[in-house]
C-alpha cells in the first residue's frame, strides 16, 4: 500500500514549550498552586488532641484500625456513608463548576495541571524560557546540555519523591513514619507506595503532561455533555479579531487598517499554551481552560492600545449576541441561571444533610443482631431463650462502663454470656461484642407468643446518656 | 473505498478512514507513539507472564510456570503462617485446665474463634450451623446434656465420640428395643407415665400402670423420677427437651424400637489444641456447665 508511507498510524509526541506569561490569571494560578500544594504537603503534619489513647494526627486514614480521623470528626467503618456523601457532593460540585465555567477544574486545580505547572516552572528556571528550551532541544548533546538536563531531572525527581512521600503520611503517624523512612525501618508497602507515586509524578508531570489530559483522562470526553450555550470557557472573539494580520503590515497600509481585525497573528496565545493548541481554531477537546492565552493576548492588546478581551472567558451564546452588535452581558448573568442554581441547591442540601447526620449521631453506638439460627432455644425447665449479638462502640477517648437493660415485657430477663452482671467495660475507641441472652420462663406470655416487641437500652454509667434499639423476642407461638 | 484512493480532510489535513456516515467522515488521526509502545510493552509483559506463571493449558493440567507459583501453595503458606503465628496461643490450650483460662485471655479468644471455624467444618453437618441440632441430633445451645456439659465432659465426647467402633474409649450405652420385651398395652401405659414425668397431658390411670413397668425396666438407667443418668448417656425424661420428640407416637416408637445416635471420634481428626478450641467454643454457646 503506497499510502501507508504517507501517513503513519502512530505519531511521536510534539514537544511543547509554553512561554512564560504574566497576568491576572497567571497570578491566580500561582495562588491556587501555592494553596493546593501547601494543603497537600502540610496537612499530615497538623496535630489534634483526642486524648491519650487516640492518635493526635489531625487528618489520618488508619487502615489497620479501620478509622478515619478528620480534626474533631472520627468516622468508623459503619459510617462510611459520610464518605459516600462527600463523594456525591464532589460529583455535584463538578457538575456545578462545569456547567458554569467549563473545565475550570482541569485548568486550575487538577493535580496533573498543578504538578505540570510546577515542573514547567522548574524547567524554565534551569533551561530558560521557550526559545532557550527550543535551542537546547536542537543543540547536540554536550556537557552543558547534559548538566542542564540532569539538574532539571534531579529537581523533578526531588519533587516527585516529596509528592509520593507526602501521600503515605496520611496513612500513618507522620513524624513516626518520617523517622522510620529515614532510618530505613518503615514498612515495605510505604516504600513501594512512595516508589510508584514518585514514578507516576515524575513521568506524568515531566514527560506525559498534556498526553494525560488528551488520551488518558475521561473527563474531557464527559465535559461536553455538561456544558451548554451559557457555559463560560476560554474562547477567541474571531468576529473582532478576523481577518488577522501582522500589525506592521497593517500600519504600512498594505491593506486598509479598518478592514483588518484586532488579531495581529503574533502567536502569543499559541506560544503560552501548555497543551499546544491554537485557541483561535475554536473550542477544542484539548483545551483545559487554563486561561494563560487570555493573559498573553491581553498583554499584546494593551501594548497596541486596543481593548483587552480578544481572547476571553466567553459563552457560546455571546457569539451571536456580539455579532448582532448587542452589548456583551456580564459574566454573573452567565453563571447565575436555573441549572447552576439547581446544582447549588442540591449540593447544599447534601451538605446540610451530612452536617445534620454528623451532629445527631450519638456518642454511644450499639447494634443488635438477633441470632435466628435457631430462632429460640427451649431450656430443660421449659423456659424460652433468645440470643442476640450486641455490638457496643465506645467512641470516647477513655474506657466506659455500659449498663444493658431490656424493656417491653416484664417476663423477660437479661444476661450476658460469661458475665455475672449486665454491665460491661468497653476500652477507649473500641468495639465490644457480647452475646446477650433473654430468658422468658415457661408459661409466660413472652414464652408463649410468637413474637414480642422489645427494646434494648444502653446507659453510659459515667454520663447517664441512654440510647435504645428496638428488637423482638421469639416465643413458641402457642398462644 | 479502495485503499489507494485515500482522501485527505481539508480542515485538518488528516486522512479519512474512508468510512462515510450520512456525509460525516471519520478522520484517521494517528495514535500517539507512546501508546503503541505501551501496547508492545504489555504484549512482552504478557508473554513473560505466561512463562513465569501457570498459564498454558495442556492435556493434563497446565504449564506450571518458572516461578512455581500456585494458589493452593499460597493458601498453604497462609495457613502455615497463621499456625506459626498462633503456635504460642495454641500451645497454651494443651495440657491445662480449660476452666482456669480467663475469658479476657487472648488464648481464650483465639480458641473460641478457632473453635467456631472447626465447628462449621466438622460438627455443623449433624448439629446444624447454629448448633441447634435436629431430631436425633442434640441441640448444643440448651442446658440439657446427655453425657455432661462441663469442659472435661465435652472434650471427652469430642475426642472419643459416641457408640463408634473406631475408638475403644468411645462413650457407649444401648437401650433395648422394648417391642420384643413388653406387650403393646404395657408400652402404651409406660408412654403415659413418661408423659406425666415431663408434665404433659396424660391418662392418669394408664400412667399408674405404666409406673410399674417404668420402675422395672427404665428406672435403672433413666432414674426413678426420670432424672436421667449421664454416666450411661441416659436422657432426662422429666424436662422439656426430648431428643427424639415427646409426642405420644414419638415416645411409643422410641420405646418399641429404641433409638440412639452415633458420633465419630474427632480425636482421630483434630489435634489436642483443636479439640480444646472447639470445646471452649461449645461451652460458651449458652449451655456450658
Amino acid at each position: 500500500m503506497s499510502d501507508a508511507a504517507e501517513q503513519n498510524l502512530y505519531a511521536p509526541r510534539e514537544p511543547i514549550f509554553p512561554r512564560d506569561v504574566k497576568g491576572r490569571f497567571r497570578r491566580l494560578k500561582w495562588g491556587i498552586m501555592a494553596l493546593t500544594l501547601a494543603v497537600y504537603y502540610i496537612t499530615p503534619w497538623l496535630r489534634w488532641d483526642r486524648g491519650v489513647d487516640l492518635p493526635d494526627q489531625a487528618v489520618l486514614v488508619d487502615l489497620a484500625g479501620r478509622r478515619f480521623y478528620f480534626f474533631w470528626i472520627e468516622i468508623w467503618p459503619h459510617e462510611f456513608y459520610f464518605v459516600a456523601g462527600l463523594l456525591i457532593m464532589a460529583g455535584l460540585g463538578l457538575f456545578l463548576f462545569t456547567s458554569a465555567l467549563g473545565r475550570v477544574w482541569c485548568g486550575y486545580a487538577c493535580p496533573q495541571t498543578v504538578w505540570t505547572d510546577l515542573f514547567l516552572y522548574v524547567e524554565r528556571r534551569i533551561e530558560g524560557d521557550r526559545n532557550a528550551q527550543l535551542r537546547l532541544l536542537k543543540a547536540p548533546w554536550g556537557l552543558r546540555k547534559l548538566r542542564l538536563r540532569m539538574t532539571k531531572w534531579a529537581l523533578w525527581l526531588l519533587i516527585a519523591v516529596a509528592t509520593g512521600g507526602a501521600w503515605v503520611f496520611y496513612f500513618a503517624d507522620a513524624p513516626t513514619l518520617f523517622s522510620d523512612l529515614v532510618t530505613l525501618s518503615a514498612a515495605p508497602v510505604a516504600y513501594s507506595t512512595i516508589g510508584v507515586l514518585t514514578a507516576t509524578t515524575f513521568v506524568l508531570g515531566g514527560f506525559m503532561r498534556e498526553q494525560v489530559c488528551i488520551y488518558m483522562c475521561p473527563w474531557p470526553r464527559i465535559q461536553a455533555a455538561m456544558m451548554d450555550e451559557d457555559t463560560l470557557t476560554v474562547a477567541y472573539r474571531d468576529w473582532r479579531g478576523e481577518p488577522r494580520g501582522k500589525a506592521k503590515k497593517a500600519q504600512l497600509g498594505e491593506a486598509p487598517p479598518d478592514l483588518r481585525g484586532d488579531c495581529i497573528d503574533c502567536m502569543a496565545c499559541v506560544n503560552v499554551c501548555p497543551v499546544g493548541i491554537d485557541i483561535r481554531d475554536g473550542q477544542q477537546m484539548e483545551c483545559i481552560t487554563c486561561a494563560l492565552c487570555i493573559d498573553a493576548c491581553d498583554d499584546i492588546m494593551t501594548k497596541l492600545g486596543k481593548p483587552r478581551g480578544l481572547v476571553d472567558y466567553l459563552a457560546l451564546s455571546d457569539e451571536s449576541r456580539e455579532r448582532a452588535g448587542n452589548a456583551p452581558i456580564p459574566a454573573w448573568r452567565h453563571i447565575l441561571r436555573t441549572r447552576t442554581i439547581a446544582y447549588t441547591l442540591i449540593w447544599a442540601l447534601c451538605g446540610v444533610m451530612l452536617v445534620y447526620a454528623l451532629f445527631v449521631r450519638a456518642s454511644i453506638d450499639f447494634t443488635v443482631a438477633q441470632i435466628r439460627n435457631p430462632q429460640f432455644v427451649t431450656l430443660s425447665d421449659g423456659a424460652i431463650r433468645n440470643t442476640y449479638d450486641i455490638r457496643l462502640r465506645n467512641k470516647n477517648g477513655e474506657p466506659r462502663t455500659f449498663i444493658l437493660t431490656v424493656l417491653g415485657s416484664d417476663d423477660i430477663g437479661l444476661s450476658i454470656e460469661g458475665r455475672a452482671s449486665n454491665e460491661t467495660l468497653v476500652p477507649a475507641d473500641q468495639t465490644a461484642l457480647h452475646r446477650v441472652y433473654l430468658l422468658a420462663p415457661r408459661g409466660t406470655d413472652a414464652a408463649a407468643f410468637e413474637r414480642t416487641e422489645i427494646k434494648f437500652w444502653v446507659e453510659d454509667s459515667l454520663t447517664g446518656e441512654r440510647v435504645s434499639v428496638g428488637s423482638h423476642f421469639n416465643g413458641k407461638g402457642t398462644r | 473505498m479502495m485503499a489507494d484512493q485515500t482522501e485527505v480532510d481539508n480542515v485538518t489535513g488528516t486522512e479519512t478512514t474512508g468510512h462515510d456516515w450520512d456525509g460525516i467522515k471519520e478522520l484517521n488521526t494517528p495514535l500517539p507513539r507512546w501508546w503503541l509502545y505501551t501496547l508492545y510493552g504489555t504484549i512482552i509483559w504478557g508473554i513473560g507472564y505466561t512463562i513465569a506463571f501457570p498459564a498454558w493449558p495442556l492435556l493434563e493440567g497446565a504449564t506450571s510456570g518458572l516461578l512455581g507459583y500456585s494458589t493452593r501453595g499460597e493458601l498453604q503458606e497462609d495457613i502455615d503462617k497463621f499456625k506459626a503465628q498462633n503456635a504460642d496461643l495454641a500451645a497454651r490450650l494443651v495440657g491445662v485446665d480449660l476452666a482456669e483460662l480467663p475469658k479476657d485471655d487472648p488464648a481464650y479468644h483465639f480458641a473460641v474463634a478457632g473453635g467456631a471455624a472447626i465447628f462449621r467444618a466438622a460438627c455443623s453437618q449433624c448439629h446444624g450451623a447454629g448448633a441447634a441440632g435436629a431430631l436425633g441430633y442434640p441441640n448444643l445451645l440448651d442446658d440439657d446434656w446427655l453425657w455432661g456439659g462441663t469442659l472435661d465432659d465435652i472434650a471427652y465426647t469430642v475426642r472419643h465420640g459416641i457408640r463408634n467402633e473406631t475408638d475403644f474409649d468411645a462413650r457407649w450405652s444401648e437401650m433395648p428395643a422394648y417391642g420384643e420385651i413388653l406387650e403393646e398395652e404395657e408400652i402404651a401405659d409406660t408412654v403415659e407415665h413418661v408423659l406425666s414425668l415431663s408434665g404433659q397431658e396424660h391418662d392418669a390411670e394408664m400412667a399408674r400402670a405404666g409406673a410399674v413397668h417404668f420402675a422395672d425396666h427404665c428406672a435403672a438407667c433413666h432414674g426413678d423420677g426420670g432424672e436421667g443418668m449421664r454416666d450411661l448417656g441416659a436422657p432426662r425424661l422429666n424436662d422439656s427437651i426430648a431428643l427424639y420428640g415427646d409426642s405420644r407416637s414419638d415416645l411409643t416408637y422410641t420405646i418399641t424400637n429404641a433409638r440412639f445416635g452415633v458420633m465419630p471420634a474427632f480425636g482421630l481428626r483434630l489435634d489436642d489444641a483443636e479439640i480444646a478450641a472447639v470445646t471452649l467454643y461449645l461451652h460458651q454457646l449458652g449451655g456450658g456447665e
